[in-house]
Parts: structure tokens; C-alpha cells; sequence
């Protein structure tokens, strides 16, 4: 090699193992836990995947010096979200796995996976999901950019990114309900991605087979040099203190239209004072 | 009393029902003050003092409402730190939990999403699984910051309003920043935002691409249009409009579901509305084991038969 080679894209795409939001879900964890059997890499994490696959590809991808690292934290069965991205494209695979870890709540997994992206980076790019589907919050990627001190672009419907000296420069569009904006920072930064910014790929045969030979590493909390009383139920800032599941809805009356449903309609309306 | 501080993270120039309804509930827990990310005018302050808020914290530099999650972030720490509040209300619109969040960390105190009631110990009721569980939860650490849900407290004014003194409070800029760059409107539909709307009429698959008569039923029940993804995916309607697992969850009195087969994606979405009615041609549409009332037939005679029966009635 005559030239040295441009410094790649070093992409970090956290994803999550959740349970699978086509069944029923609950809470019968230790301490009303989520209960993690049928559990998938969540829907909402291949786009963000699919979205740091893209951009390596537009960018001369591995040949380049591109890199995409699939991460993750949970227990063993968890891996198997890293492995999945791993099949779809990802070069590396990472889980964070330690007994102490769960119960976490948004703060003690943030500050368990600031703890893991520093020991793994520095990465340009953190690449994350809009929200997982199970926990819902929406809180991780931000309290995460606020522990690493980032720019922080959250809900991107669409993604570019341009090399320009010093570094990169990242646009994104987000559509909100009243207006759609622009916006731009410099690398690095943490962006969350949405479910209209790709259609996200689905393994193939060879990939599949490659994702075998493919480095995945696992780390417990003593590699990224965190004590286990900073994270899990210990480490939270919040704690649930019961939960239970909401009585099913019970189902009402079904007519069929004989031509006269609309005036049937209005008249349970009226009869519920919602008219 | 504790002193409760409601954060307006996107204020108008007078206040907005879910602010309403924050402002009502900091008053049950204690002494109500605001933070206003940006400016606040006359029309603003007169709204706050209303509900009985006495100080108004607003950011020395008023562009940091511009900016977006870190500025606002760093300014609500900034404005609980000159307060002294104990407890900390917000929305729990996708920026709002953002701000929450990043707060959250600056002020190493808990953060609880989604939250539809709080009790006077600061325990607060969730909804978990888009309304499939509830769960009771507790902030252990810091000063509690809870992102409220629209359309869970009945807004009401306080008995004696004041004019509320103003602050203005220094905020240190975030060193690393996205920032806007752009920014289009859409065009305003008139109707009510799809979060805090009382009656959601929601069309899917049936409409095929004809939204007309749900339009003009939520125009006559003053509600807001919503959709199915099969029907946003189709391009029928903007993707804002998506009520769903990975869309909006919304709870309104009455939710209209038209041309909706109710799978669980659409079910996520709008299983906590209080009355759901439901009109579909397929029998077995797993909507109809969740709807009050459903009808078995065609959107495009049942809707505007409805429609003109209201009209009607109110003649």
C-alpha cells in the first residue's frame, strides 16, 4: 500500500432482544421485570442497523476502512440480537453481559452502555432505534448522548453524511406533526433512526453463513470497569412497585349494517353523551 | 407545601390543553412554578397565573428554546436548581421525554415516562406494554421527573389567579450541539393534535386512499383523523397520522376505527381509548373483540349516514 489509508467510519448500532410485540407480554420478572422468552432483536433497532449499513456502503464500505459494531446488553439469550445483526451486516458483535445488570432501569442502562461505548470506542457514529418496543421510553439514547457529551439527533426520517475537513458532517431530516426540519452536527454524535428511514434487509444465505466467522465478543461489567451496585436495581434511579395487567376489554355489541348502521352508530353515541 | 415545577418545553403563545392539565396536577401535589423554554408574553404569563403559578423561570438567552434537546435540557436542570423543586412535570411528547431524560442525568434524579396518575406520595401510575400493563413506580433518587401523558387529568383553574414574577436564569450552552437548519411547515389541518384530541377517527386498509368521510365525521365530532400503518406505508395519509406500536399512543374518549382490522400493532395504539367503535367489512376482524360497538359493513354508507344523522340531530 503506497497510500495510508483514510481513517474509516467507526459505527456503533446499539440493539435490543425483546419480547416479541405479536404475543402477549408481562411483567413476571423478578421485582415485575419483563418476562424475556419469545424475544427478538427489536423490530424498531434493524433500521437503525440498516441505516449504518447504508451509510458505510455510500462511503466505499469495508474497503474503506468502514466499520459497523453491533452491540448490545442482557442476559445470555440477548446475544442472539448481536447475531442477528451480525447476519444482516454488522462486522462485529459485542454483548455486555453480567449478572448484576439486571433490573436496570433507563439510568443504570445508560450508564452501563456509556461505561461499554467508551471502552469499545471512540466510535463516530452511535446509531440507535427510535425506542425499544418493549420498554417504551425513548429515554437510553438521550441520557446516553448526555453521558458522553454529545450531539444528540433523535427520530431521523432520513440520513447523509458528508466528508468534510476536519471531519464528518451529518444531516438528518426529522418530520415532526407540524413542520419537518433540517438538521446538521459534526461526527461524533448519537442518532436515533425511525421506522420510515429504510426498509431494513433481510439475512441471506451468505450472510448468514459469513456471520459464523465473524468476531463477537462478550464482557461482563468488570471489563468496562463498572461495580456491579452501579447498575441493576442497585444502580436505578427508579424502581416499580407493582404492576399488573390491565383487565382485557370486554367486548361490546357487534351489529351487522341492514342500512340503517350509521343511525344505529349515532344513537349509541348519543347514548354514551359523546355527540 | 413542595414547590412542583411544570416545564413548558415547547410553549405557544398561550398555554395548551396538556399544559392545562400539568398545571392542575402540580397543583394537587403542592406550590406550582413554570419554566417556559423560550419566551413567554403576556397572554402566557396571564394563562400560568391562572392556575396558580407564582414564579415563571425563563432562560436568560431565549434562543436556547430554538436549539434543540441539550439547551432545553440544560435549562430545566438550571431551573430546578433555582426553584428548589421537589418534583419535576412534563409532557410525554417524544422531545419532552428527551428533555426529561438529559435533565434526568444532570441532575442524577429518576425519570418516569408515560405517566397517567400522581399520588400524593409521588408514587406515579404507568402505562407499560402501550396500555397493557399498569404499573406503580418510584422515583429513589433526585428529585422525581415525570413525563405525563395528555388526557389524563380533567384541567381546572386555580380559585385565586396572581400575575406570576418572572426569572431569568443563566444557562450554560451545551458544548456539542445539533442544530436546525431548515425547517417546513406543513399545512395547518385545523384539526386537534392527534395526542390530545378527544375523538380520533382512524381509518387503515378499507379507506383505500379515500379519507373523505372519516375527515368529515371528525370535523362534525371536532376530532383529529388518524391511521393505520397499512394505510400511512400506502402513502394515503402523512405518517405523522400513524396510531400504532410505532406510532402514536393515544387514548381519547372515542376512537372510530374505520376500515382497521385491528391487529396488534393497531391494537398497541389505541386500546386505552375509553369507548371504541369500530366499523369493518370483514366479520372477524380482531377489532371487533375490543370495540363497544361494532358494525359489520361498508365505511363509505356507514360514515356518512352517521355523519348525516348528527347533522340533523343538531339542526
Amino acid at each position: 500500500m503506497d497510500e495510508a489509508p483514510t481513517p474509516g467510519l467507526n459505527i456503533a448500532v446499539l440493539v435490543k432482544h425483546v419480547p416479541d410485540a405479536q404475543f402477549d407480554r408481562h411483567l413476571n420478572g423478578p421485582r415485575h421485570t419483563t418476562e424475556r422468552s419469545e424475544s427478538i432483536l427489536s423490530e424498531l433497532d434493524e433500521y437503525a442497523l440498516e441505516a449504518a449499513l447504508q451509510l458505510i456502503e455510500q462511503h466505499g464500505g469495508d474497503a474503506a476502512g468502514h466499520r459497523v459494531t453491533a452491540v448490545t446488553m442482557g442476559p445470555g439469550p440477548a446475544v442472539s440480537a448481536v447475531k442477528k445483526a451480525l447476519q444482516m451486516g454488522a462486522a462485529e458483535g459485542v454483548h455486555l453481559t453480567d449478572d448484576a445488570l439486571a433490573g436496570s432501569d433507563a439510568s443504570a442502562t445508560s450508564r452501563a452502555l456509556a461505561a461499554l461505548i467508551s471502552h469499545l470506542g471512540p466510535f463516530d457514529l452511535i446509531l440507535t432505534g427510535m425506542a425499544s418496543t418493549d420498554g417504551e421510553t425513548s429515554l437510553v439514547p438521550a441520557q446516553l448522548a448526555e453521558r458522553l457529551d454529545l450531539p444528540q439527533v433523535t427520530f431521523a426520517a432520513a440520513l447523509e453524511l458528508e466528508a468534510a475537513e476536519p471531519g464528518w458532517t451529518l444531516t438528518a431530516r426529522r418530520d415532526g406533526d407540524a413542520y419537518s426540519e433540517t438538521i446538521t452536527c459534526q461526527l461524533p454524535a448519537l442518532v436515533s433512526v425511525t421506522d420510515q428511514i429504510n426498509e431494513p434487509r433481510y439475512p441471506n444465505f451468505k450472510g448468514i453463513m459469513a456471520a459464523k466467522k465473524k468476531p463477537l465478543r462478550t464482557l461482563s461489567l468488570s471489563d468496562i470497569g463498572l461495580a456491579a451496585d452501579e447498575v441493576g436495581f442497585a444502580g436505578s434511579w427508579t424502581a416499580v412497585e407493582a404492576a399488573e395487567p390491565r383487565p382485557p376489554r370486554s367486548q361490546g355489541i357487534v351489529i351487522t349494517d341492514e342500512g340503517d348502521a350509521g343511525l344505529r352508530l349515532v344513537d349509541f353515541l348519543a347514548g354514551q353523551k359523546l355527540l | 407545601m413542595p414547590t412542583v415545577l411544570v416545564f413548558l418545553h415547547d410553549p405557544g403563545a398561550v398555554l395548551a390543553k396538556n399544559d392545562r392539565e400539568l398545571l392542575t396536577l402540580a397543583g394537587t401535589l403542592g406550590d406550582p412554578v413554570a419554566a417556559v423554554a423560550g419566551d413567554a408574553g403576556d397572554p402566557l404569563l396571564d394563562g400560568l397565573g391562572s392556575y396558580g403559578v407564582s414564579t415563571c423561570y425563563l432562560p436568560a438567552d431565549p434562543s436556547v428554546g430554538k436549539s434543540l434537546v441539550a439547551g432545553k435540557a440544560a435549562f430545566l436542570a438550571e431551573a430546578v436548581r433555582a426553584s428548589g423543586a421537589s418534583v419535576v412535570l412534563l409532557g410525554n411528547a417524544y422531545e419532552a421525554k428527551e428533555i426529561a431524560a438529559r435533565a434526568g442525568v444532570r441532575l442524577e434524579s429518576g425519570v418516569i415516562t408515560d405517566v397517567v396518575a400522581v399520588a400524593d406520595d409521588l408514587t406515579a401510575t404507568k402505562s407499560v406494554f402501550a396500555g397493557s400493563y399498569t404499573s406503580q413506580c418510584r422515583v429513589t433518587t433526585g428529585i422525581p421527573i415525570l413525563a405525563v401523558k395528555p388526557n389524563s387529568i380533567e384541567a381546572a383553574e386555580a380559585g385565586q389567579p396572581a400575575t406570576p414574577e418572572t426569572v431569568r436564569v443563566e444557562v450554560p450552552v451545551p458544548a456539542a450541539a445539533a442544530v436546525i437548519t431548515g425547517r417546513v411547515d406543513k399545512p395547518a389541518t385545523g384539526r386537534p393534535d392527534l395526542a390530545e384530541a378527544r375523538v380520533i377517527v382512524a381509518g387503515g386498509r378499507g379507506v383505500d386512499g379515500n379519507f373523505a368521510p372519516l375527515e368529515e365525521l371528525a370535523d362534525l365530532l371536532g376530532g383529529a383523523v388518524g391511521a393505520s400503518r397499512a394505510a400511512t406505508d400506502a402513502g394515503w395519509i402523512e405518517h405523522s397520522a400513524q396510531i400504532g406500536q410505532t406510532g402514536k399512543t393515544v387514548s381519547p374518549q372515542l376512537y372510530i376505527s374505520a376500515g382497521i382490522s385491528g391487529a396488534v400493532q393497531q391494537k398497541a395504539g389505541m386500546q386505552t381509548s375509553q369507548v371504541i367503535v369500530a366499523i369493518n367489512k370483514d366479520p372477524d376482524s380482531p377489532v371487533f373483540e375490543i370495540a363497544d360497538f361494532g358494525v359489520v359493513g361498508d365505511l363509505f354508507t356507514v360514515l356518512p349516514q352517521a355523519a348525516e344523522e348528527i347533522r340533523k340531530r343538531r339542526a
